[in-house]
Order: structure tokens, then sequence, then C-alpha cells
């Protein structure tokens, strides 16, 4: 029936791959572009009490400089929280202060070390489990907590867990630290924004989404404001995050990105290379190095993960805590929305009755965290899955047995309450086995997601 | 600024470049030859590969001077213009390249494997592409281009 | 000694936002030759919308996958889509360019029916043709019918689509809602080799299974799947941002001691793909993209306690957590 769904056809722009013809941001040729450097903050946590650019901006070759002073919005984000650049308060290391548009490399990075900066240095937090308690430093004036209808957590309640840990056979527990890991696309960070007559912009941008940033682009330098749309949006997340007509002086250029992986989820040199080139007039590229890319663009924050669950001795697990505390650096970006999935569906693929979720979003001095693939179920998966085995070895019971009993089955709702349809973990379980060379006992092996649970 | 002489895919070409400028400085920024990627200018991630008289080097940690009288092959100048090399009909046939920034590289570094060894184990490409990052496909498929281009190119 | 042991886990992740109200638009025009051009908002980083939406605007019209471009370049041309992430480009942007490909359709028929006097539910689209269905001496080209809509009765041959997903309205104190549009399932299993003394785990073998709903291209789906598995395998094994948590001293600050996995950490992998339709999905496809590297790493560490016996309970495993883990156990 299908001719074209489901064929192996070639990739769509593979021939240009493969001859080098695909462009990609940096690989945008315009006559007279300026380069971007930034000025970066040396410290987690301070104050800038003083700002000289004066010198800066005299030296030859040097088109431009910007501080706070010339962000028309200096706050942008879902929950726009994050200046484009530091106002005064310093709240991670690597945090952009000023940046420079120049005729060269060399120019710029001599032109930074012109600017005079002194700051006060504050005690800064970065153990997100010392964030969290009474009197720690504040990372943000919001507190250092998410704060979701009124409680510092989401939480998930599902059943009477309580109830469960009473009628358990055993009781599993297991704390699991996933680790802060960077997006590395092979593609760095890199912008280009080239200024036209109107006074109109173009941005090449390696943003995976286009739109997003659009819209927060157009906040920042608050083009024609106007709030068009996503009413909704607002009511969900709280968020000004704006659209308005200045979509009009502004495009987007980008659609071929090389690796995004969540690390190009938030705006990281658009915004700066906009303004710059609004100043000076003139195309403006930063490219960020490899080593800016590792130490300050956005990573999925580190996860504490605890897990209480109850067992009965056949081995289906009756009831489920689990407490995860994110790591979410110093600004909000995309991490409430990642500690909502992970609370949505961190219990992972198996039909627990009683199931009672507190994510936690903490904000430390670091930079900000954000989307990683697999927002937060990825580190959910790691301590859910450990402590699968972990039941399994406690009763002494194999593996597939423990997730085979488990397993979601059509009809059956996720802890949210969302009754499942097109469900095939047993399936995928049993094609495991049968790939892996492994021989399920008879009974595993008759298990389907459509029959009923017995 | 000094004048340096070299051959780029086949062109002789006089260029004024400073003691700082890379190789990858020359072919980006004054000759406009974009397949070599700026991904680390480390040395690190094998983006910006190119071939120096037949040889794998990185452009980013190659010293523009130090290529005086020396021809250089970029991704562009494997082939005749227009005409399409065993090993970039494999990556597009065998799905070598997801997206794609890494793919340059890649196949100017199993040209240099090639180029040497006609018919290499999988272990052997392996070997070959390890200072060669890809963070898209996991390799498989790329090994894979690589050998079916070796098996085409012997027949 | 070297001590082997085999490991599994399991997984699933939902297509399109979590909480949903993320939309995707897209426009298919078919041109007067009768090929098309198919223009969406979304990205391609790799994972291959251009060529997803280009197989579903050829599919719905029955034309070559050859005969269709994909325009994805800018927001001056391209139409609205909240962009490339939480695994929801062939669900959410599929459906909208299904959509509008078959709007386009509908206007070919309304041509069609006037040409070879029928009516418009009798006329199929496929090999290039639009034809009275099980009478195919009735049947134009596509190029005849796309050339007369457009010039003999002054027609756009334009399709639009758009796909939003209600946002998920929920109860505050337990978070009651449906927040998704679909789960895709998958599950991993590995065999590794530890060694005692090094502490050092070799990988030498990774499985993975996966339900996609419906395999839009299978050659896409196994590159997308090992080079998730790939990620966590890196995420297991080596790659940590703030090796000295919460410290920031001595993080990596370049891709020599930041370990992505290169082609000598990868094991041999094989994956097995199942087909169970999501209900509203392009063709009854997931998405998978961000879910393929989730179930590695575990399956890993799952497979290192049942080599050693020892739980890595603070990735990444390094040799020296294996052999502090090992001296723990031991003593």
């Amino acid at each position: 029936m299908s001719k074209v769904i489901g064929q192996r056809v070639t990739r769509y722009d593979g021939m240009a791959h493969v001859t080098g013809e695909t462009k990609f941001v940096d690989d945008q040729v315009v006559p007279g572009t300026l380069t971007v450097k930034a000025l970066r903050s040396p410290v987690s946590k301070g104050k800038v009490k003083n700002l000289d650019i004066s010198a800066a901006e005299k030296m030859p070759g040097v088109a431009g400089v910007i501080t706070a002073a010339d962000v028309p919005c200096n706050a942008f984000g879902l929950v726009p929280d994050q200046p484009v650049l530091v106002n005064e308060d310093i709240r991670y290391r690597g945090e952009v202060i000023a940046a420079v548009a120049a005729v060269d490399e060399d120019t710029a990075m001599e032109a930074l070390e012109k600017i005079g900066l002194d700051i006060e240095e504050q005690q800064a937090v970065l153990d997100p489990l010392e964030a969290m308690k009474e009197g720690a430093p504040q990372v943000r004036p919001e507190g250092n907590l998410q704060i979701w209808d009124g409680h510092g957590y989401r939480q998930v309640n599902l059943g009477d867990v309580d109830q469960s840990f009473d009628q358990a056979d055993e009781i599993v527990e297991s704390t699991h630290l996933h680790p802060s890991v960077e997006h590395a696309p092979m593609e760095p960070i890199c912008s280009l924004a080239v200024p036209h007559a109107g006074p109109k912009l173009t941005v090449y941008t390696v943003s995976q989404a286009l739109y997003f940033h659009l819209g927060m682009l157009c906040g920042i330098l608050q083009m024609e404001p106007g709030d068009v749309h996503c009413k909704q949006w607002k009511a969900k997340t709280g968020s000004s995050w704006r659209h308005n007509t200045g979509y009009a002086d502004l495009n987007y250029v980008g659609g071929t990105v090389g690796g995004g992986f969540g690390g190009k989820n938030d705006i990281m040199a658009d915004h700066v290379a906009a303004l710059l080139a609004l100043k000076t007039g003139r195309p403006c590229k930063w490219r960020w190095t490899r080593a800016e890319d590792l130490l300050y663009s956005t990573f999925r924050g580190a996860w504490h993960i605890t897990i209480k669950d109850a067992v009965t001795k056949d081995g289906r697990i009756i009831g489920r805590q689990m407490t995860s505390i994110r790591d979410a650096g110093s600004y909000a970006s995309l991490n409430p929305y990642v500690v909502e999935k992970h609370c949505y569906l961190g219990a992972g693929p198996y039909f627990i009755p009683n199931v009672r979720v507190r994510g936690y979003c903490v904000y430390t001095n670091k930079p900000p965290a954000s989307s990683m693939r697999g927002f937060g179920i990825t580190p959910a998966a790691f301590a859910t899955e450990v402590q699968l085995d972990k039941i399994a070895d406690r009763l002494g019971m194999d593996p597939w047995e423990v997730r085979l009993t488990n397993a979601f089955r059509k009809g059956e709702y996720t802890p949210t309450k969302r009754v499942l349809n097109s469900v095939a973990m047993i399936e995928v379980l049993q094609n495991l086995a049968a790939k892996a060379g492994v021989e399920l006992p008879g009974h595993l092996k008759a298990m389907a997601s459509t029959q009923e649970r017995g | 600024m000094h004048t340096l002489e070299l051959t780029v895919n086949g062109q002789t070409c006089r260029v004024e470049v400073g003691l700082k400028t890379t190789l990858l400085e020359l072919l980006r920024d004054k000759l406009h030859i974009t397949s070599p990627k700026v991904g680390c200018n480390t040395g690190d991630c094998g983006t910006c590969s190119v071939l120096l008289d037949g040889v794998l080097v990185r452009s980013c940690i190659t010293n523009a001077l130090s290529v005086q009288g020396k021809s250089v092959t970029t991704l562009e100048g494997i082939t005749e213009p227009g005409d399409i090399h065993p090993l970039q009909k494999a990556f597009h046939e065998h799905y070598g390249s997801q997206c794609g920034f890494c793919t340059p590289g890649m196949i100017l570094a199993s040209k240099a494997l090639l180029d040497v060894n006609p018919s290499p184990t999988r272990d052997e490409v392996k070997e070959a592409l390890s200072g060669n990052l890809c963070r898209c496909t996991g390799y498989v498929k790329i090994i894979d281009s690589v050998l079916a281009a070796a098996d085409e190119m012997k027949s | 000694m070297k001590k082997q042991g085999k490991g599994i886990a399991a997984g699933f992740y939902p297509s399109g936002m979590s909480g949903g109200g993320d939309s995707s638009q897209a426009m298919v025009k078919v041109q007067p030759d009768g090929s098309a051009v198919v223009t969406v908002g979304s990205c391609d980083i790799g994972q291959g919308c251009k060529t997803i939406m280009a197989q579903i605007t050829a599919e719905v019209l029955g034309i070559d996958y050859e005969a269709v471009k994909v325009v994805n370049d800018d927001t001056d041309n391209c139409p609205l889509s909240f962009g490339t992430f939480a695994s929801r480009v062939t669900y959410v942007d599929g459906l909208a360019t299904k959509m509008a490909a078959e709007d386009a359709r509908r206007i070919l028929f309304e041509v069609a029916a006037v040409m070879l006097e029928c009516s418009e539910d009798e006329l199929e689209a496929a090999d290039s043709q639009i034809r009275v269905q099980g009478n195919p001496d009735k049947a134009l080209s596509i190029g005849e019918v796309a050339g007369a809509g457009t010039f003999g009765m002054r027609k756009f041959i334009l399709g639009l689509g758009h796909y939003m997903r209600d946002l998920a309205a929920m109860d505050p104190e337990t978070c009651e809602c449906d927040p998704f549009c679909t789960l895709a399932w998958a599950a991993s299993y590995a065999e590794v080799e530890v060694d005692t003394e090094t502490g050092e785990v070799d990988i030498l073998r990774l499985v993975n299974s996966y339900d996609v709903g419906k395999a839009m291209n299978p050659t896409h789906l196994e590159g997308q799947i090992d080079g998730g598995a790939t990620m966590g395998v890196g995420a297991a094994m080596s790659e940590d941002l703030h090796p000295f948590f919460p410290s920031l001293e001595f993080q990596p600050d370049n891709l020599g001691d930041y370990a992505i996995p290169t082609t000598m950490d990868v094991p041999d992998m094989e994956s097995v793909i199942y087909e169970c339709p999501s209900t509203n999905g392009p063709y009854g496809a997931k998405g998978i993209g961000e879910m393929t590297a989730n179930t590695p790493g575990p399956a890993i560490v799952n497979a290192i306690h049942d080599a050693v016996g020892i739980w890595i309970t603070n990735l990444p495993a390094t040799p020296e957590k294996v052999l502090r883990a090992l001296d723990a156990k031991g003593a």
C-alpha cells in the first residue's frame, strides 16, 4: 500500500552533507562581518561595582561595546528571569557582563582586557542540597526553589502510598546521582546578525526552535511590543513570553543545525549578536569557543533521585515514592518543564497503583541547566531501572520477570491517571529477549499487553 | 604578513597570512572553502580534517606557514567538480551522516585510510576514524559506509 | 580477573510536549508540473525532519519522493513550529504536513473531477496520477491536473495543515492530567566485561528494542537508535561535566577531557523494531528521538552488577568508582 512511507529512502539532505555543500551558520560569508567576544564573570556570585568600557570603545578597530544599559528588555526566557547582560548581580561563573564587536578576534580580545571591571565577590551556593536549606545564599530574588501552585515542588499523588508501604512484603530503597552532562554537538554555539535598512535584522542561528527564539528576541529588542497571542501559555506558566508585531522586523534563518540534543533550545548568542549589529550597523558574528560551549552553555543538570518502593513477594510493585532534586543552575531556562516531565513519567513504564513523586527544581550558582535529550526522563530511567534490578535481587527473581510482571498493559493508567491505549512494553521486552538470544520461560512468553492483568 | 604559496584542490594559490594564522583559518576565512569546520580549534574533534600531501591533518592546529609549497585537499577537491567519490556515494546511501557537521572530516579520514589500506577490517576502520568525533550516529553507519565504499572501489 | 555480566532496562517516552499546547503548521504547494514543495518551521538537527516531511508529502500526493522539495529555512517564509525538541517533529509536524498534503490533494481532485467527468470521491492519487479508483483508463498525470488547475482554472494548489494538542488541564495537588499524545516503548540489553584489577568496563554487546508506532524510514530509525544508545553509553561510562560535583573545579573545557564516545568506545549494536500504531499519529508513527539515550545506560549498570555484584549509583561508571565499589563490597 504505502509507496514511500516505511521505505528506506536516502536522506533528503544527504548529498549536500557528503559533498560539503550544506551551509551551517559559521559557513555564511557576509562581507564586513565583525567578530564578537564576551567579557564573562570570573566569579560564581557577586555584584558588579564598576564597569568602565570607555577605553575599549575608543580602541581602533572596535566598532561597539554593549552592556546591560544597551538591552531594551534585559530579561528573557520562558520564565523571563535571565538577563542578556549582567545588570548588577552575577549569578554564575561565565555570565556575560559586556560584549565587544571588532574587526578581528585579536582586536576584540584586546578590547576585553581594556574593560575596567570591579566585582564584589559573594558566597555562592553550588550544591542543590545546600541551596534548599534555610539561610542558604540566595541565587535569585525569587528564591532557590521553583514554586508550583504554592509548593516548592511539583507533585504527583496517586492512590495511597503510605498504606502500600504497610501492605508490602519488602521495602526497597535507593538513591542515585545522575551527573551533569553536556550536549556537545559538533557544531558549537554560533550566531550571525545582519542589519538591513528599515531597520530590519536577519539572524542566522543554530536554534532548534526558530519561532521560540524569534518571539524571545523580539521581546528582548522590544520591537514594537504588542501582545498578540499565546494567552494559554501565560495562564499555564505565568510567563510573559512576548509575541509581538516585531516579527515583521526580524527574520530568523536556520533550520540546518549541526546537532542539537536540546542544547540549542535556549537563546545563547543571538541576542548579543543582534544587539551589537543594531548598535554598530554592521554584521556581527559570535562563535563560542569549544571551551565556552562546554563551560557556559546549557547542559543536563545533575539529579539526586531517591526511590522507596513497596513490593510484594510475587514481584508486584504496589507503591512507589520518588523524591527528585534537579540542579537547575542559576536561571529557569527550561528547567521547570524538565522537572514537570520527570514527575509525569519518571516512575517508569510499570503499572504502580500508588505513586507519590515530588520533583524539586533547585537553583544554584552554576550556569543555567536546561533541556537535554530525554528531558527529565533519562535520569529517572537510570534510577528506576537500577532500582528494578535491586528489587529482583532482593526477591531472588529474574530481572526479566520483574519487568514483565509490572509492565503497563492496555487500559491501565499512569501516575497522572492517563489511561493508556497504544501499549507495547511487554512485546518490546519479548523482542529484546529474542534478539539477544535469551530464552524466556513460557509464562513470560505468553504475556501480552492486550491481556488484562490477572 | 607573509606570502604563502600552496596548492589547494589542485589549484595554485598565493595568499597573505599572519604568523598565527592556522590552515583552517586560511581555508575558511581567506579562501572561503567551508567544508572544514571549526568544531573545537584544539585538535580534539576532527571536523577540520584535511589532507596535506595526502596525509590526514587537523587544519585547526596546523600553522598556515608550515604548508608552504604543499598540496592541500579538502572535501571539495576529492573528485572533479560534478563527480561523486565512492566514499561520498556510500556515506549517502548508507546513512553515514545525520547532521552533517562531522561528515567532511569523516570522509577525508576515511579516504586517508582507503588510500593506504584498500581492504580494511571493521576494527581498522574504527581505529582510523577514532580521532573524528560524531555525536549523532553512534558511528555504526559511518563504518558501514566506509566498508561499502572499499568494496565498491575494489570492484 | 575479568568477569562478564548481562543486564536489561526498559522505558517509555511521550511524543510532543508534555502538557500539550505545542503547535506546528505546514504548507504543501503543488507546482504546475505536479512536483511539490512542503514548507515547515521545524529544524533538521540531523534527525531527518526534511526526509520524513518529504516522505509524507509524496505518500499523500502519490508522487515520487524525489519530486518533493522541503523548505524549512527561515521564519519569513516558513509556517510556525514550536521547534525540534520533545520528540515532536515526526508526530506533530508530520500530522500538520499530512493535513496540508491532503488539503492540496483535495484541490487536485476538484480539478481532476471536472477533467475526468466524475465525482471527487471516486478519485485516488497514486503512481504520479490522479485516477478513478478501480478504473485505470480514467487517469491523468498529476502534472496534467496541476497544470490545468493552475493555468486553466486559475487555482492556487496550496494545502495548509496545523496540529496542536490542547493544553492539559491539571489538578495541582495530584497532577491528574492527560499530558501527552502517545507513548513509545523501549528496552535495552547489555553484555559487559569488568576487569576487577583496573576497574575498566568493556561493553561487549548492546541490543536495543523499540516500539515506534510506524517505522516511517527504518534506516533513519536505526541511525537514531545507534546514536542515542551511544549518547547513553557516554553518560553511563565517561561523561561528567562536573567531575567533583557540586564543585566547578577541574571542569573539562575541551573535547579531550570531556570524553564523548569515539569509534573505539562503541560496542557492537543491534536493534529490533516493533510497530504498535499510535491512535492519531501520522500513519501511526511515534517519536523516539530522545528516548534512545535512556535505557542503554541502566542496562550497562545492571550488567556490571551481574558481573561483579556492585551497584553503581553515581554515574558515570568510571574505573575509579568500580574499584571503590569493589573495595567496599570486599570489606
